[in-house]
């Protein structure tokens, strides 16, 4: 059992997994949840195959907390290695049972049968039996053996080809029904008001006003918790607007400067770990030496600040408490962990809590969805019987959901008088990347346990040591140095919510570290591409970044001033899949706006299941970097975030959107490697160098807005 | 106080009871059981709430529902179904231009009323078309070809 994926170690029975339905049909369980990478359709293909059946017959159900199948969270693109790889085994050995006993029934031995479609047969007889005449509507009651073969590569016939995304009907004609939209017998609408700060308090409230409009069923006020329940969604909105008029709240300054953010972080105590092999360790630090040998030194100061995850539509869920349970439908990453976090910050049993996934727009990470899960069981709970849909505004979400932390990375690496790499120095100051919703005894990460009037305070933030997470995921280059003393720099002084946003600490790290290689490919007269791939023996990682630079016409890259071409490339936790992006882009030389105008990536992600959901994922992801590194920056005061709305927190629009063109290299010999956030990094550094050979500039703070170009421009002029 | 209001929607004649100051979005969601049509900001910002009203497509986060009395009202809803699926829907699931999905109810919108006076749109307005749609999963490239690909299509 122990060369088993985990997830199937931890639940070893089929029923788990599998159900053979009498309608024709299977069904594939999984603790992971639609967030609009394709998961469904993924695990979709991954059991078909081995069954086979015609795709068109699979279902797949996500987490609900009734099924027991809790695989954590879907996040650190684990899906397919985690889920995936467990379905793909737990079906094959689904299929080596049925042929068992088809074996039986046709007295043929199993090692003639054939299947198609769900049809069991063989040359030496007429007869044939179908999986759902042999177990339709009843249970394997087995648990796995580990004996049973997946189909080897060479006979996919759904894995890695192409084929539609299963769930994209519905969206497209409206009939996908995500939280949002969800609507049970006799729902009621609930609407929260958060403070204005983070620092913010209720300090006095006149309820009666917003219990005189039309239709408000509750008023639901604990401590600075503030909400409201009403029989339609205009009303709890109009009730809303009534609250704050006749709210006061207490506020203090709490937030550093703006624009001293990065000294400020580099200011606070820190717990310091050396990074070895991608693993922090305590222990003394040595300052960093410079090489004997070193002709050249650099060393550079990069920045990103905090980010959102910003999902088009704001989080929700929908609550119902019956006389001592209660029912949650959320878009929730982990509906098992959330379950127990619920259950704490209410006081109630665990078991009483059931938690369902239903369709989310996409969260990027740890969003809102697992706050707008426990508003809505406060708001609930003041209705018991009676569902309420809880709705968080624009404003919310944008105020509240928590941020991809502000970081530092600083940089130092020498070179010898061949241009070669003698070290490599990377140091980074972060908060932390997790603060996710699990039981925390009496801490809760969810907003509203914090201003409720008894509260619950946040969690002790505290520095991840697992391989590649959080703040030093990806800050140790696969390039080949004598020597690297890799540092991270743990903040726990959290001024604004922080948590996990896709790729974590790699987004910065990678785009440090990618601009630091072309600055020293530069100081050694080097080309780029050539510079890297001097350094970099892992033949998968050479193979993507050649590959993106032939699709890019690297080699034949233009020189004219205000255009430039730009590499990037990382593996994804060193560990997940290769990624390489190429960025052609144009400088406006009157606005100092940069308009990236073609990209091309490159992925190695091992076996590919879903070609067509994997490019949609590495391009989104390109994207979501892209507005990141050009546009996006928390704003804020020292006392109030002020950026809360589009308007005051631009993201890329459809008139800046770039050609993509995506090379994927299969290996289908290969483990699948997850790729979800793969992008990201690689992105932001081929970015920097694009603008560094359309401008002759260095950008190393992010966002790349244009007041920064012209600064950097005139600095360097 | 709620009045009972008729709107036309997707060439029916329905009955709602509203407060006239109601913004049609939620009408058409929690009345009318139509949730293509999305909240995403209730500011006029991002264009998940888009509806195609004579014609022309608009916001519906804001605009009370009594201005679309005696006005011809169309959601995604009513633009196709899986059996009987409109080009421009033919042509998403073809490029499989979604991710999550949230944004595209607006976007297929915006399109289709693009399409219908634009019917042999350059790239140019097609972005133009979309300018106020936000899309975060970073679809762009996808749904711009898609619709290039349901003009083709329909110029057939």
């Amino acid at each position: 059992m122990s060369e088993l994926p985990p997830s199937l170690q931890r639940h070893p029975d089929l029923d788990t997994w599998i159900r053979i339905n009498s309608d024709g049909t299977v069904t594939l369980f999984t603790g992971k949840v639609e967030l609009g990478q394709g998961l469904k359709t993924a695990i979709a293909r991954i059991g078909a195959e081995e069954l086979d059946v015609a795709l068109e017959r699979v279902r797949v159900q996500t987490a609900d907390t009734t099924h027991g199948l809790n695989e954590l969270f879907t996040a650190g693109s684990g899906s397919i290695e985690e889920s995936g790889a467990s379905l793909r085994q737990a079906t094959a050995e689904a299929r080596q049972h049925l042929l068992a006993l088809a074996a039986e029934r046709l007295g043929v031995p199993a090692e003639q049968l054939r299947v198609e479609d769900g049809v069991v047969s063989a040359s030496t007889t007429k007869q044939r039996a179908t999986y759902w005449e042999l177990l339709g509507g009843k249970k394997f009651a087995r648990t796995v053996t580990g004996d049973a073969a997946p189909k080897r590569p060479e006979a996919y016939q759904i894995v890695g080809k192409r084929g539609p995304r299963l769930d994209l009907t519905a969206l497209v004609t409206g009939s996908a029904r995500f939280v949002q939209d969800l609507t049970r017998p006799r729902m009621l609408y609930g609407r929260v008001v958060r403070p204005p700060s983070p620092s913010g308090r209720l300090e006095s409230l006149d309820e009666a006003p917003a219990r005189r409009v039309a239709g408000v069923v509750a008023v639901v006020r604990d401590g600075s918790f503030l909400g409201v329940v009403a029989e339609r969604e205009e009303q709890a909105v109009k009730a809303v607007a009534t609250l704050r008029q006749h709210a006061r709240w207490r506020e203090q300054p709490s937030l550093p400067r703006m624009d001293e953010l990065h000294a400020w972080l580099r200011e606070q105590p820190t717990r310091s770990l050396r990074v070895i092999d991608g693993v922090p360790v305590d222990g003394p630090i040595a300052p960093i030496e410079r090489p004997v040998g070193a002709v050249q030194t650099l060393d550079a100061t990069y920045t990103r600040p905090y980010h959102m995850h910003a999902s088009i539509g704001p989080s929700a869920a929908v609550a119902e408490w019956t006389t001592d349970a209660l029912t949650v439908w959320t878009h929730s990453q982990g509906a098992y962990l959330l379950r127990g976090a619920l259950a704490q910050a209410l006081g109630i049993e665990a078991d009483a809590v059931r938690v369902i996934h239903v369709e989310g727009p996409g969260c990027y990470g740890h969003n809102g969805a697992d706050d707008a899960a426990l508003d809505a069981a406060l708001l609930a709970r003041a209705v018991p019987g009676r569902p309420v849909r809880l709705q968080w505004t624009r404003e919310d979400e944008h105020a509240w959901e928590p941020y991809g932390p502000a970081m530092v990375m600083k940089l130092q690496a020498s070179l010898d008088g061949g241009g070669q790499l003698l070290d490599w120095n990377h140091d980074v100051w972060s908060n932390t990347h997790m603060a996710r919703a699990l039981p925390y005894g009496d801490r809760s990460a969810l907003v509203a346990a914090w201003h409720c009037g008894a509260p619950m305070p946040p969690p002790q933030p505290f520095p991840m040591v697992a391989y590649h997470a959080g703040i030093h995921r990806n800050a140790d280059p696969l390039y080949r140095v004598p020597r690297r003393r890799i540092v991270k720099h743990f903040v726990e002084t959290t001024p604004l919510r922080v948590s996990s946003t896709r790729s974590l600490g790699a987004y910065a790290n990678v785009f440090a570290i990618e601009s630091f290689i072309d600055e020293l490919a530069h100081a050694a007269g080097a080309d780029p591409l050539a510079f890297r791939l001097r350094h970099l023996d892992d033949e998968r990682a050479r193979a993507v970044l050649i590959a993106a630079a032939d699709r890019a016409g690297w080699a034949q890259r233009r020189k004219e001033y205000g255009h430039g071409m730009g590499l990037g490339f990382a593996q994804y936790k060193n560990q997940k899949c290769y990624a390489a992006v190429v960025i052609d882009l144009r400088v406006d030389l009157d606005t100092a706006a940069i308009a990236i105008e073609r990209a091309v990536i490159a992925a190695d992600a091992g076996r590919v299941i879903d070609p067509s959901g994997l490019a949609n994922q590495l391009e989104g992801g390109l994207i979501q970097s892209a507005s990141w590194t050009l546009k996006e920056q928390v704003t804020f005061d020292q006392t109030r975030v002020t950026s809360v709305d589009w308007e005051s927190y631009p993201i890329l629009k459809f008139t800046d959107a770039p050609e993509i063109e995506t090379v994927l290299i299969d290996r289908p010999a290969e483990p699948s490697l997850g790729s979800g956030e793969a992008t990201q990094g690689p992105t932001a550094g081929a970015i920097a160098n694009a603008v560094f050979e359309a401008i002759g500039v260095r950008l190393r703070d992010i966002p790349f807005s244009p007041d920064r170009v012209r600064a950097a421009v005139s600095q360097a002029g | 106080m709620p009045e009972s209001l008729s709107l036309d929607v997707n060439g029916r004649m329905h009955r709602v009871q509203a407060e006239p100051d109601t913004p049609l979005l939620y009408v058409l969601r929690n009345e009318l059981g139509l949730t293509a049509a999305k909240f995403g900001c209730g500011l006029e910002q991002c264009g998940a709430c888009k509806a195609i009203v004579d014609g022309e497509v608009v916001f519906t986060c804001n605009t009370p529902v009594d201005a679309f009395v005696g006005r011809r009202i169309t959601t995604l809803e009513g633009l196709g179904t899986p059996e009987r699926l409109h080009p421009l829907q033919r042509a998403f699931i073809e490029e499989q231009a979604a991710q999550c999905g949230y944004c595209i109810p607006g976007i297929i919108m915006a399109a289709k009323a693009l399409l219908d006076r634009t019917p042999h749109p350059s790239d140019a307005e097609i972005r133009n078309a979309l300018a106020i749609h936000l899309c975060r999963c970073g679809t762009h490239t996808r749904i711009i070809k898609a619709i290039r690909r349901a003009a083709q299509e329909t110029a057939r």
